[in-house]
């Protein structure tokens, strides 16, 4: 098959930084071309370039057997290049259709909107590549797999050849990755080409006709998915091999350091969210939380924090009652926080890394003295986590909105581990991270583990909750509807029980 | 990094200050006067001794008030309400002032306290509305200017707290004795309040609390993400509220320089609207207290040297031109200096992505 879209010798510098060079690329017609790499590792700036946000420095880009000049989005959506974005661009008040057209709306006279032949050309193209889209529905009431169809439609509706997606499955559950795939395969099948930019080896080797690995701005491989494997990806990526997490024998003491006892929580609206939680965990064993998001998870851990009170049963942290301790003094008392949401919940976005670093022990010496807080030590404490985590920055006095989601995650994991926690509550810990920052967080949990902590980590990853998990629970709307044991279940029957089917 | 984020610190206000210059050069221009001329004639007015000592006066009581927006605007809050609390700040101190009878410092320091507390609790109305009850500040705030407008009014009728003297037309409150009164600093034919040692002080202060204090660790940590402030454990409502109140104490002070140096009592000839300045030096001044102090210099300097231009057929109100784009400028010019400065860190984090000990491995 001919070549839809060939990239010839990129480079793409900043002021200090070459961001894309000697980059090659060749995308055949038809063909879903997955492009892998780290965090930073120049994937983005070379999809900005192909959707002409950015102009590169130098090489060339043929587009349709044609050399191109893109100077901006229009150019590329003129010549049949859409880009669905990962942080969707839609407006949450407006219908399905309304959101399709936003911007290229078919007129009458220039002004009057055609929404009747909108609505016929945006179901055409539903029916015609199989997206299961109701263009009058509102768009508040769409969940996350459905909103990104509608990126997808709108980027078609544009008259889209080549479709690049930008880590489209870092917000899907399994489920939801599962549909968008078939989605994807009858897009190729109909004769457009999809570029799938991803971290995420097991949907990539599932996924991808062709294969280009990327390492520090430039494309180091390529590979087709038969011809390769995870473990040799993951080296090409990341440049040598994973440290792996090293297990160590189970050491569960008797101490329990988390207890829900009959914990039931009902929102301000009435709704029943937790419904009767009995859960323990002891020191030295890590208990993975399996199940889709939304069944209660996000409220279960803030039970747990101090940040929602249960409405009926007890919660004990660390032999507190959680429902009338400070938070501050759950987390004095030796617990970790990894958020789900890092952005919004585990950083302070516009202040420095030493600051982020006091963020939650701002509370107890050494990172507080009296009144005081103690900058000389947060530095120096600083500088240890960005060493012993590997987090890629120039120092500790840069923003955190600089560093990239991985090395983001990969502080707060640093942070939260400092001083020797007894209860980590890790939620999502490696979600939205490469490989290689992945394999650094499951170690220092099972180094945490191996310690005498104890640790719930919370997650929509099978392969993450059987990689690191001594006992799995699995919730489900709101109650815990079966705890496994990893090493007698399989991932089908995981996946079968978070979906809230009767286990066997 | 210090010395950068100094020099993009400096450079964005100067740049607002030269643009609205540039601007008023041309209106100035345009009405057939030569601006050159105009700007020496308000340089050498506003600079002359005398008119330095009622502009340094002046500057005393704006800092306070930008002091107040600052603390503000730390937390996200847009504190419009320093209007109120500044008049029932300045209304009880005086009320209090006139009221009892104590040793000198120690009269000084109740009446001040009284200000605080004063300003301190009206602004805790809105913040209690704001963190309870979900009411946007500057709605209650504008409300509450009002209010304590009317109320004060009402209490200074003569059958209450106030006084009418003989030969004025405008209702006082009491005369603060001697011992509650503030000396004053004779230099150049003028006084200087000797309250501009105390404006410093809370200056001072409000930084040291700020940058070096768990408690201005909490606040500004809930300024920037209230829920991530939450999830560390800071009790972030709680916050919000303390920093209303606190920046409502401030907000008090705004008009004590003048009550216990000058006119010993409070009177309806105190002036208005010093929460729209106070915002607006916050913002000019970076909310640091020393930018907030040149921010504050300048703004009297300017009032005070308009009136000459009308001299020369000008009319003063080119000055209020002249604050208007410079606020308008610096928020233009702070978003582009935070976008380089933000840009240059991602190339720096950059630049160690393509050099990382993994790289190094591997090549």
């Amino acid at each position: 098959m001919a070549d839809v879209l060939e990239v010839i010798g990129i480079e793409k510098k900043y002021p200090g930084v070459i961001a894309n060079r000697n980059v090659s690329l060749h995308v055949a017609e038809g063909s879903i071309h997955s492009i892998i790499g780290e965090n930073g590792a120049g994937k983005s700036t070379l999809m900005k370039i192909l959707y002409g946000l950015v102009r590169p420095d130098a090489g060339h880009i043929k587009a349709f057997g044609k050399e191109v000049n893109l100077k901006s989005p229009q150019d590329a959506i003129q010549l049949g290049i859409g880009m669905v974005h990962q942080h969707f661009k839609l407006a949450d008040n407006a219908t399905v259709l309304e959101n399709v057209i936003l911007g290229s709306e078919p007129t009458r006279f220039g002004f009057v909107v055609k929404y009747d032949e909108a609505r016929k050309k945006l179901q055409e193209i539903a029916d015609n590549y199989g997206l299961d889209i109701d263009p009058d529905e509102s768009l508040a009431n769409l969940g996350v797999g459905e909103r990104q169809r509608v990126e997808i439609a709108k980027v078609l509706f544009r008259g889209a050849k080549i479709l690049i997606l930008d880590e489209p499955t870092a917000v899907l559950v399994p489920q939801e990755v599962e549909e968008l795939f078939a989605n994807l395969r009858e897009l190729v099948k109909k004769g457009l080409t999809v570029l799938f930019i991803s971290h995420k080896l097991d949907e990539v080797l599932s996924i991808a006709d062709d294969i280009t690995i990327m390492r520090q701005g430039t494309t180091v491989a390529s590979r087709k998915p038969k011809d390769t494997n995870k473990k040799e990806l993951a080296e090409l990526m990341v440049g040598g091999e994973l440290p792996k997490p090293r297990a160590g024998a189970l050491k569960v003491s008797e101490e329990k350091v988390l207890s829900f006892q009959g914990a039931s929580y009902i929102r301000d609206d009435g709704r029943q969210i937790l419904n009767d939680v009995n859960l323990d965990i002891h020191g030295g064993e890590i208990l993975g939380l399996a199940g889709v998001e939304g069944n209660g998870q996000s409220e279960l851990i803030e039970l747990i924090m101090g940040l929602l009170k249960p409405s009926t049963g007890r919660v004990e942290v660390l032999g507190l009652d959680a429902a009338t301790t400070l938070t501050k003094d759950i987390r004095n008392s030796g617990v970790a926080y990894i958020p789900q949401d890092r952005q919004r919940d585990g950083l302070l976005m516009t202040a420095p890394l030493w600051e982020n670093r006091v963020l939650g022990h701002q509370f107890a010496e050494p990172l507080a003295k009296n009144i005081w807080v103690n900058k000389g030590a947060a530095v120096e404490d600083s500088k240890r986590v960005v060493e012993e985590f590997d987090v890629r920055t120039p120092g500790v006095n840069v923003l955190a909105s600089a560093l990239s989601g991985g090395n983001q995650q990969k502080f707060i994991v640093g942070r939260e581990l400092s001083g020797d926690p007894k209860l980590i509550v890790a939620a999502q810990p490696t979600r939205g991270v490469d490989v290689g920052a992945q394999a650094i967080i499951w170690d220092h949990l099972m180094k945490a583990r191996s310690a005498g902590a104890g640790v719930l980590l919370v997650s929509a990853d099978l392969d993450e909750l059987f990689s690191l998990s001594d006992r799995i629970a699995v919730i489900y709307n709101g109650s815990i509807v079966s705890v496994l044991n990893p090493s007698k279940t399989t991932p089908d029957a995981l996946g079968l029980a978070m979906t809230g089917a009767k286990s066997a | 990094m210090t010395r950068s984020r100094l020099f993009w610190g400096t450079i964005a206000p100067l740049a607002a200050i030269l643009n609205s210059l540039l601007l008023v050069y041309l209106i100035l221009k345009f009405r057939g006067v030569d601006p050159i001329e105009m700007f020496k004639l308000m340089a050498s007015y506003g600079f002359d001794p005398r008119n330095l000592v009622s502009e340094l006066n002046q500057t005393v009581a704006y800092y306070m008030a930008g002091v107040a927006a600052a603390i503000g605007f730390k937390m996200l809050l847009f504190n419009i309400g320093i209007d109120g609390q500044y008049r029932m700040g300045a209304f009880f101190g005086g009320v209090v002032g006139a009221a009892v009878n104590l040793p000198p410092i120690l009269h000084v320091v109740v009446i001040i306290i009284t200000a605080m507390l004063a300003g301190g609790l009206w602004a805790a109305i809105a913040g209690y509305l704001k963190v309870k009850r979900g009411v946007n500040e500057v709605i209650s705030n504008i409300m509450l200017n009002f209010i304590a407008a009317a109320i004060i009014a009402f209490l200074l009728s003569p059958s209450l707290l106030g006084i009418l003297p003989e030969g004025s037309q405008t209702l006082q409150t009491r005369e603060i004795p001697a011992s509650g009164r503030m000396p004053t600093i004779k230099a150049f034919e003028g006084e200087i309040y000797t309250f501009f040692f105390i404006a410093l002080v809370v200056g001072v202060a409000y930084w040291v609390m700020l940058n070096k204090t768990v408690f201005g660790f909490n606040l500004r940590a809930t300024g920037l993400s209230f829920r991530a402030a939450r999830a560390s454990g800071v009790n972030a409502p709680r916050m919000i509220f303390i920093t209303t109140v606190l920046s409502g104490a401030i907000a008090g002070l705004v008009g004590i320089g003048t009550l216990l140096s000058d006119t010993h009592s409070y009177s309806m000839a105190f002036p208005a609207g010093y929460a729209f300045t106070g915002l607006s030096l916050a913002l000019l001044g970076r909310n640091h207290p020393v930018g907030i102090f040149f921010a504050a210099f300048l703004w009297s300097f300017l009032e005070r040297s308009a009136p000459v231009l009308e001299f020369e057929g000008v009319p003063p109100e080119i000055v209020i031109v002249m604050q208007g784009t410079i606020v308008l400028s610096i928020v233009v010019a702070y978003e582009v200096v935070a976008r380089i400065n933000l840009r240059q860190q991602q190339r720096a984090v950059g630049s160690v992505n393509v050099e990382s000990p993994v790289a190094k491995e591997a090549n």
